[in-house]
């Protein structure tokens, strides 16, 4: 959309100008002084991770890493304000300094890591790239998808993803690509292309959105690894620590069975791991080296949940979309999610 | 203008004045102080820009334009694969902005004097609805324009197995207007060369037709000639080789076409938006133009005994043109930047390829806006200096 471009062109000059004032502070100080944490996340809406409810209020599994964030910093999960951005504008909007952190289920690669002049703090979800296909096609796997249109959004990953799996299994297919993804989900709706392609936990967010979901189907190929997480500018470390350790904390509180409901219980807890995470005891603070309050991780779960409660209410059971916690479950359950000690 | 004072001494103090007073003089140090800012205010920005990005850890250069694109265009009208370069990316949305603009501006000319001309019209019904065309279509965002074009493309039409199947192995499907490709055979390129041989013809029998209604007042039909000679002619010539021509049927295998040629849903979907929503402004241009002629032109060339028709044509057109080319210009110019919002409906345009995928594929936004925007600059100025020299033409002549 023009507008969008037109949105880059002002970020770039932001960006082009932001040398006038280069800042010495760091973005904590920044946050705090400003009094809320600026969070890029899913502009056009991905249910589940970023998406405003019938109240207006925003949810989703990257909505709680930014009021993760939020509440580490200040006490409060809502001292937090939300950029909706598309796919294009989203790094453009993070190395211009007009958000301060970016959670929209954005794929962590090797060349944003080291050329965007970004970096990852962690991976919130583990997904992959499916495909997605009208049952009446009869189709069964992705393999059968030879000289098809498939809809997909710019600016993605998913964009290249789908061209390297057609071409290395000798399959030939027309891409219609879209600037945004309700256009593509439009245009998919339409019968415009034969499949639709984005990361699977976004498919069956979409599939909802159908006139008629059930008319639709998830082929069971992963084509990918799309490890979603979010993003800080690169050269802030103290920053990235704030955002990479929030997470952190919200998988130790579901490892020790910390959650939302029994905090305040468990500050008595005598296993020395939850009384390091809580800031509980003697001389325990991991807080103030980064910044934060002593108690930053128990203003976390107290205000947010641990991350299994995120899952649950925002994708898992508990949610429309209804995703098991496959790759996401704990590493204590045979899942990939794993956060070093807090020691 | 200088203004200087006649009776002055030649003193020194005389001469600082004579300069300091010199409009010309004086005109020239403050365009060179202009000068001078603009190009400190253009380098501060490019020292800030390469400060930041180097601050910020992100490469610049033009080297990714070489790097493997490694995503698809639907709409392909160079050779271009899934292994073509950035650059290859590049031309091929360049071209489908200048296929779009050039086709938008065909129909929205011709659909703007149609329209300018008819709500002139004496008849009330025409005049009428031309009114509401305009008027409607001009107060609508074109945006919105393209997703209902968009919407009402896709939604008539079926899917494409169960397309409409049309003479000539033409196909309709929500995929597109599938169409038999030609495949060029040997002596065609003769065909082609009789065309302009056709042409010359054609401007020879219309210089023949002019000098003889000037020496004779016989009229002559020039256009139907020319258009018979044009058309004609080549066809004869195309026969007689024995019709070099083959045609690739497009096959429907699995899910879609293949082969054949496909105009798809985007690009009629942005043909219908962008020619309509312009077509309004033009016809509004046009009417101006004609109602800038004034009356007595037509009531003397009533009374000469010249039809309506003729009148129109011959008298006030001419004359309207002068009017009309300006700010015809203005919205060639506005059509073809308009262009851009075919991202919107998935249409590769220049913008959708280059600023959108290859923009996040590579990360180098400011090297790729700055390209993109050079190009419509480059677009802009090529199609001002066209309507220009065919202003320059039309120009009135003043002896």
């Amino acid at each position: 959309m023009r507008s969008n471009t037109f949105k880059t062109l002002l970020l770039g000059a932001a960006f082009v100008g932001a040398g006038a004032v280069a800042a010495s502070a760091g973005t904590l100080d920044e946050v705090k002084a400003k009094g809320f944490v600026q969070c890029g996340v899913n502009g056009t809406g991905l249910a589940g991770f970023g998406a405003p409810d019938d109240a207006g209020n925003w949810k989703g599994l990257d909505v709680d890493a930014c009021r993760a964030v939020a509440a580490a910093v200040f006490g409060d999960p809502s001292k937090v304000k939300f950029t909706g951005l598309s796919a294009k504008e989203r790094f453009t909007a993070l190395q211009s300094k007009e958000i301060d952190m970016l959670a929209r289920n954005s794929t962590a690669t090797m060349s944003r890591d080291t050329q965007l002049g970004i970096t990852f703090t962690g991976i919130n979800y583990y997904d992959g790239q499916g495909f997605m296909v009208k049952k009446s096609l009869g189709v069964s796997s992705a393999k059968d998808l030879n000289g098809a249109s498939v809809c997909v959004q710019s600016g993605t990953t998913t964009e290249l993803n789908l061209a390297d799996y057609f071409k290395s299994n000798g399959l030939t297919f027309n891409a219609v690509v879209f600037e945004k993804q309700e256009e593509a989900d439009a245009a998919y709706d339409a019968g415009r292309c034969d499949a639709y392609t984005t990361d699977a936990s976004g498919l069956y967010s979409i599939r909802l959105k159908m006139t008629k979901p059930d008319d639709s189907l998830v082929l069971p190929e992963i084509i990918s690894k799309e490890p979603l997480g979010p993003a800080v500018r690169q050269g802030d470390d103290q920053w990235e620590s704030v955002v990479r350790w929030s997470h952190y904390a919200m998988l130790t509180a579901e490892e020790f069975g910390v959650t939302q409901a029994n905090v305040d219980e468990m500050k008595k807890s005598e296993n020395p791991e939850i009384q390091r995470l809580l800031g509980v005891g003697e001389g325990v603070d991991f807080g103030t080296p980064i910044g934060l309050n002593k108690d930053w991780a128990y203003s976390i779960i107290k205000g947010v949940g641990n991350y299994g409660e995120s899952f649950e209410r925002n994708v898992g059971a508990g949610s429309p979309l209804k995703i098991a916690r496959g790759l996401n479950a704990l590493w204590s359950k045979g899942g990939l999610q794993y956060a070093p000690p807090i020691r | 203008m200088t203004l200087r004072d006649e009776t002055a001494d030649d003193s020194p103090r005389s001469w600082v004045r004579a300069v300091l007073y010199d409009a010309t003089i004086r005109g020239w140090v403050f365009q060179g102080l202009v000068l001078v800012f603009l190009v400190l205010f253009a380098a501060w920005i490019i020292h800030n820009t390469a400060v930041n990005l180097h601050a910020a850890n992100i490469p610049f250069g033009f080297d990714f334009l070489n790097m493997r694109a490694g995503f698809d265009i639907s709409q392909k009208p160079i050779a271009y694969t899934l292994d073509s370069s950035h650059l290859q990316a590049f031309k091929v949305g360049l071209l489908n902005t200048i296929i779009l603009s050039v086709l938008g501006i065909f129909f929205a000319t011709i659909i703007g004097f149609v329209v300018g001309v008819s709500r002139l019209s004496s008849n009330w019904l025409l005049a009428r609805a031309a009114t509401v065309y305009v008027e409607t279509l001009r107060n609508v965002p074109l945006l919105l324009q393209l997703l209902f074009w968009y919407k009402a493309v896709l939604s008539v039409l079926p899917g494409p197995r169960q397309g409409y199947m049309l003479p000539l192995s033409i196909n309709l499907s929500n995929r597109g207007l599938t169409m038999p490709r030609p495949i060029i055979g040997e002596g065609f390129e003769i065909v082609l060369w009789t065309v302009p041989v056709a042409a010359a013809v054609a401007w020879a029998v219309a210089r023949w037709a002019k000098r003889r209604q000037v020496a004779t007042g016989q009229s002559f039909p020039v256009f139907r000639a020319s258009l018979g000679i044009i058309i004609g002619v080549p066809i004869v010539v195309f026969l007689a080789l024995g019709a070099p021509l083959t045609f690739e049927l497009p096959e429907l295998k699995g899910f879609n076409f293949v082969g054949g040629m496909v105009v798809h849903p985007e690009l009629t979907a942005m043909l219908f938006g962008i020619s309509l929503y312009t077509a309004t402004f033009i016809a509004e241009t046009v009417r101006a133009g004609i109602l800038a002629v004034s009356a007595g032109q037509s009531e003397a060339a009533f009374s000469l005994g010249l039809r309506p028709s003729q009148t129109m044509r011959l008298i006030v057109v001419p004359q309207a043109m002068r009017v009309i080319i300006p700010p015809l210009t203005s919205q060639y110019l506005n059509l073809t930047k308009n262009s851009s919002l075919a991202l919107a409906i998935g249409y590769p345009d220049l913008v959708a390829v280059f600023a959108g995928s290859t923009l996040n594929i590579t990360g180098h936004a400011i090297e790729v806006i700055a390209i993109t925007m050079a190009v419509y600059l480059v677009l802009s100025l090529i199609t001002a200096a066209l309507m220009n020299w065919f202003n320059a033409r039309v120009a009135l002549v003043e002896r």
